[in-house]
């Protein structure tokens, strides 16, 4: 039925005597090597590479005027009003943060499920991880007001002998992030020093050769160093995995704490955990789709990869959705009537027109994912990560504002609209965004190449003459085992 | 063309399964300071070269408990003692309102161990090492399985290791220098 030239890149057939190949094509050690690090050893750089940098600096520069003339004039500059004193800072800093979570997933939580198809995949959306949180975390800091001050955030000894208010979400919030940048980057960083290791190896040009060697901190593929490596890395999995479900009900507990209706219900600590996990794995699938296409990744980051990725998009947006429909219902169910009134004017309000953008993008759309031919797709599932990372952003815009602009009392209700530089800012943290994901590519190995060895058939010290009984990795040849007995 | 004193022998291998049973050759020898070097974490090897756990875990568990311990004084002591104030009628100190806290410094101090005790542990940053002057070596770190046997081994004997590692099976065995012209 299919071409036979393209058919071997399609590995997506749910037949269970046929086992899928996680890596396509002939490759071995040999090959995984050459194909990630000439991306950036060897190849030229690509003028399109060139054209999308100098317009991704140029919005990130566009952020940085607007936060300087934030700082410069003050919060009025942006749209808020009286009852809607909290705008699109927090609704991007939300956002931002929730599309960190599918790279925490993706390494830590699969990693834990054993899931190797991550290998593929994980670099990549660890890096993206620490760049949203990046973005996110420049508007908590802009939005303060008094910019000058923000150290108050953090517990400094300081001549007023004053100390921040621990027992405050919003504090929680700023160890909760810290936390999660930093870990993140650690074992962001831990994964990659092998992959480090083998750029400088194969490096030609002395600075190359230099800035990879520091980097990589003399790693030379030594056992004993594997061997604690291995250990450590399943323990930062563990320490992430725990992480990655408080980040974001800590953000949570930001409105859920509160006494508003639509914000002051339990059940935001696990919904907006499945609402990040699934608006993360939207902005993978986005930035990956065109960088397998662009350098030449398909057989490693192959069509089985985005189609389980689909599938986690469709189960927590599913999630999602049944979010939605029980917060309804509690509004209802609960009886209280302002918390009715809260829900009924978010459907069907002044922000009718958000609220309707979020289901259509974050519930409806996403169930095209149970046909096998649509999230097989590459445009149909691009098209639908473009959806959801519009749908996840009016999620936490509804939230945010619907609940503020009409609060108890109708004598101070207000509608909010942003203002140009709100707009500015928010396209300028896209742009920074891209930058650092534009700077990844170039100088780092967006494939995990030392992961995606241990998943190859040849990996196995059991593959070809050497096969014996007993499939389970870490079950060692039996002449061996023998002779280990002193 | 090498200077510098012997630092040990190596020989390359093509596949882990040829690796994986030449190591426990050269652990039954009773070899101490020697390693096998590969592009990944080869599944079985810590038995074939006869590790032992490391203690890690425990550098770990005394960070989190660091952890766990200074986020707990450090909310007593500010808002309790240091600077108490009464806000939204909440006590000054509390486990519900303290917990997040104390979970996340327990989580950052324990990430810190793990980092830092575990490239301790493995001596590193290590900026030079005379392996790295083998030109073959250097696909230790992409698609070539090797072993070293290092000369400061009290077993070590330059002829009979050699042809003891000749007959592992592996490539031609090149000696290794503190110090050699690339």
């Amino acid at each position: 039925m299919k071409a036979a030239a393209t058919d071997y890149l399609n590995n997506t057939a749910d037949d269970p005597t046929r086992p899928q190949q996680l890596i396509l094509g002939n490759n071995d050690f040999t090959t995984i090597t050459e194909k990630v690090s000439d991306i950036v050893l060897e190849r030229k750089t690509p003028l399109a590479w060139y054209v999308a940098f100098t317009f991704t600096a140029g919005l990130t520069a566009i952020l940085f005027l607007m936060i300087g003339y934030l700082i410069l004039t003050g919060v009025g500059v942006w749209g808020l009003n009286n009852p809607v004193g909290w705008g699109w800072a927090i609704v991007n800093f939300v956002f931002w943060v929730g599309i960190g979570h599918a790279g925490t997933l993706i390494s830590a939580i699969l990693f834990l499920l054993r899931q190797k198809w991550r290998t593929s995949i994980n670099r990549f959306a660890e890096a993206m991880t620490i760049f949203a949180v990046i973005c996110a975390g420049i508007f908590p800091g802009i939005h303060v007001g008094r910019v000058w001050v923000v150290w108050w955030l953090f517990p400094i000894p300081n001549f007023q002998h004053m100390w921040p208010n621990f027992r405050s979400p919003l504090l929680w919030d700023v160890f909760a992030v810290g936390t999660y940048a930093t870990v993140s980057l650690l074992f962001w960083y831990t994964g990659m020093v092998p992959d480090l290791a083998t750029l400088r190896d194969r490096a030609k040009g002395k600075l190359q050769q230099i800035i990879y060697g520091i980097l990589s901190l003399g790693w030379v593929g030594s056992h004993r160093h594997w061997h604690r490596y291995e250990k450590a890395y399943l323990i930062l999995a563990g320490l992430a995995t725990p992480l990655v479900l408080s980040v974001h009900s800590v953000v949570s507990f930001d409105f859920a704490t509160a006494q508003l209706p639509g914000w002051h219900t339990t059940i935001f600590p696990p919904y907006f955990v499945a609402g990040a996990v699934f608006s993360g794995f939207a902005m993978v699938g986005t930035l990956l789709i065109p960088a397998r296409q662009f350098f030449g990744l398909k057989e490693i980051i192959s069509l089985h990869h985005l189609e389980n990725m689909n599938k986690i998009i469709l189960a927590t947006g599913s999630m999602v959705g049944f979010a939605y429909a029980t917060e309804f219902f509690i509004a209802w169910y609960g009886g209280n009537p302002t918390e009715g009134f809260t829900f009924v004017n978010r459907a069907f309000g002044p922000y009718a027109w958000a609220y309707w953008i979020m289901v259509t993008c974050n519930v409806i759309t996403p169930q095209l994912f149970w046909f096998k031919k649509l999230r097989t797709s590459i445009p149909v599932m691009w098209i639908l990560y473009i959806f959801v990372n519009i749908g996840m952003w009016f999620e936490r815009f509804v939230i945010t504002v619907t609940s503020l602009s009409r609060d108890f009392l109708p004598s101070s209700w207000a509608y909010y609209r942003p203002t140009i530089v709100d707009i500015l800012t928010f396209l300028g943290s896209w742009g920074l965004f891209f930058t650092l994901v534009l700077l990844f590519i170039r100088f780092l190995p967006m494939v995990a190449m030392a992961e995606v060895k241990t998943v190859m058939p040849m990996a196995d010290p059991h593959s070809g003459e050497r096969h014996i009984v007993g499939d389970y990795h870490g079950d060692i040849p039996e002449e061996i085992r023998k002779k280990g007995v002193k | 063309m090498s200077q510098g004193a012997l630092y040990g022998l190596l020989t390359e291998f093509e596949s882990p399964s040829l690796l994986l049973e030449a190591a426990a050759k050269v652990r039954d020898q009773g070899f101490r300071k020697w390693d096998v070097h590969t592009p990944f974490p080869v599944h079985g090897m810590d038995d074939a070269m006869g590790i032992r756990g490391t203690r890690l875990p425990w550098i770990i568990l005394a960070g989190g408990l660091t952890g766990l311990a200074a986020a707990t004084a450090m909310q007593w002591w500010m808002n309790a003692i240091d600077y108490p104030f009464v806000i939204s009628g909440k006590p000054l100190f509390g486990l519900p309102a303290n917990i997040p806290i104390m979970f996340e410094l327990t989580v950052l101090f324990s990430a810190f161990a793990t980092f830092f005790g575990m490239w301790g542990l493995n001596g590193m940053p290590r900026w030079y090492n005379p392996l790295l002057t083998n030109r073959r070596f250097r696909r230790a770190t992409q698609d070539r399985f090797f072993i070293v046997i290092e000369a400061r081994d009290p077993a070590f004997k330059l002829d009979q290791t050699r042809e003891f590692l000749a007959s592992l099976g592996g490539s031609e065995v090149e000696e290794v220098h503190e110090s050699a012209e690339d």
